[in-house]
């Protein structure tokens, strides 16, 4: 059972909807016990950083998430503000993020003649070091295709072994990572078409990875 | 590159859609369900539903309509109408909107756009302006453009992305379905004014219409109600949508000049 993580941060629904027409059996919990039971976890959101891992936190949620996803290897897909929450730490706040990618997220610099936020459909293109074009969580997604985007912030990696695509808008930023188990997208695949939905069965069909 | 978004502007009245003149004489178009997955079927970049009777009824978007619409959309869903409260936007947010419109609200209450966006995010905060030609220079109208505020509409909607406003939706009332262009001098005097993305309303006849609101006009996205609806001189109902080739030739790189 696939379980969409409620933390009170909206867009739930979306996902689910979608990930019902696939067939898939998911649920949208705020539920503890259903996360550790859980064999794919969805991580979505949007919104504020600080006030994602505060809930987090209130709803006990943060506990569980890090023993499944980096003990158990649990596979999580973080969305948007899911996937920001993944990284060390945001410029959006003061949290610590849960950290299971080594990165940063950042704020777009308005002085780089870009209009803040990023908002639309936007090319995806596959990394040719480190995960890249091998993750399969492109399986059957063509190099440089159009997702939907609406975020201030964006996430900058440390290790480049973990982006499996960037996104140009005034800098080249992470649009995907894969890191074991945990993966990630900036842009909405559940509000991208037919290209998003591949994304999201591409995903309910990773297994659990043991941890090293 | 990002592209320069495409999408139509869906307007509810009651449970069906309509389609106006000048905000005036709403024509029934059809039912919002079949709409919106011709829509989603056809790629459209992203669909703006606003509920034109709400505000003056008192009440907001019909939250179980906008969550089973949503459901029809593979692509994100901004809904208005009526929308007054931080309570009405997250009932908005849990039935599958991925944006929410203000608009009389934003005059009235000013305040609600920072509150929206400290819980939501500012990308989900799209502040709607019904704009009208005046001497001196275009004034904000609200109340379904039924009420003048005397308000400057570059300084409201400056105000408006300092509020934390993510994008501004400006709408020229007097273009409304007459699909003789959109007015280029008023999105171009907001886009100028604001680091915000500006979508473009109002006017919209062919793609021809759209480049030109983004070249000369600078807005990020352009909507269209009658253009995607009509067709024909005699204005028969026919839901489409352009070929994804069409828009790319025409309209998606388009460029700021």
């Amino acid at each position: 059972m696939l379980v969409i993580v409620d933390y009170g941060m909206g867009n739930l629904r979306s996902v689910l909807s979608k990930l019902q027409r696939l067939k898939v059996e998911a649920i949208v919990s705020a539920d503890p016990t259903d996360v550790a039971v859980a064999s794919h976890l969805v991580l979505p959101g949007v919104g504020a950083f600080d006030a994602g891992m505060r809930n987090l936190a209130e709803r006990g949620l943060d506990e569980v998430l890090q023993q499944r996803v980096t003990e158990a290897g649990v596979p999580i897909l973080g969305i948007c503000l899911g996937f920001q929450l993944l990284t060390n730490h945001s410029e959006e706040g003061d949290v610590a993020g849960l950290g299971w990618i080594d990165a940063a997220t950042k704020r777009f610099d308005p002085d780089l003649g870009i209009r803040v936020p990023h908002s639309g459909w936007n090319d995806v293109r596959f990394t040719a070091a480190g995960a890249g074009e091998s993750s399969p969580m492109w399986d059957g997604i063509p190099d440089a295709e159009r997702f939907y985007f609406t975020h201030s912030f964006y996430v900058e990696c440390a290790d480049a072994s973990d982006v499996t695509a960037t996104t140009h808008y005034g800098v080249d930023f992470v649009s995907g990572v894969q890191r074991n188990n945990v993966y990630g997208t900036q842009f909405h695949p559940e509000k991208s078409h037919r290209q998003g939905v591949q994304l999201l069965q591409n995903f309910t069909q990773c297994a659990a990875q043991p941890v090293i | 590159m990002l592209d320069v978004r495409v999408f139509p502007c869906l307007l509810l009245q009651g449970p069906g859609l309509v389609k106006t003149v000048k905000f005036k004489k709403p024509q029934y178009i059809g039912d919002p369900m079949n709409a919106a997955r011709i829509f989603s079927a056809r790629e459209a970049d992203e669909a703006l539903l606003l509920d034109i009777s709400a505000g003056a009824e008192g009440r907001g978007p019909d939250e179980d309509l906008v969550s089973r619409i949503s459901d029809e959309c593979f692509m994100p869903l901004t809904v208005g109408g009526g929308i007054r409260t931080v309570g009405m936007a997250r009932a908005l947010f849990n039935a599958g909107a991925e944006k929410i419109a203000i608009n009389s609200a934003a005059i009235t209450n000013p305040e609600l756009i920072g509150a929206i966006a400290a819980e939501f995010g500012s990308q989900s905060v799209v502040v709607s302006i019904d704009a009208k030609r005046k001497w001196g220079g275009y004034e904000v109208y609200t109340h379904g453009g039924r009420k003048r505020t005397k308000r400057s509409v570059v300084a409201h909607a400056q105000a408006m992305a300092k509020a934390g406003a993510g994008e501004i939706l400006i709408n020229a009332i007097d273009r409304d379905g007459m699909m003789q262009g959109y007015d280029v001098e008023l999105t171009r005097q907001v886009a100028d004014a604001v680091d915000l993305p500006v979508i473009a309303c109002g006017g919209a006849g062919s793609l021809d219409h759209m480049r030109q609101v983004v070249e000369q006009g600078h807005a990020s996205a352009v909507t269209a109600g009658s253009f995607f609806v009509f067709h024909g001189r005699r204005r028969a109902v026919l839901i489409s949508f352009p070929d994804r080739a069409d828009l790319e030739a025409q309209v998606l790189d388009a460029t700021p000049a």
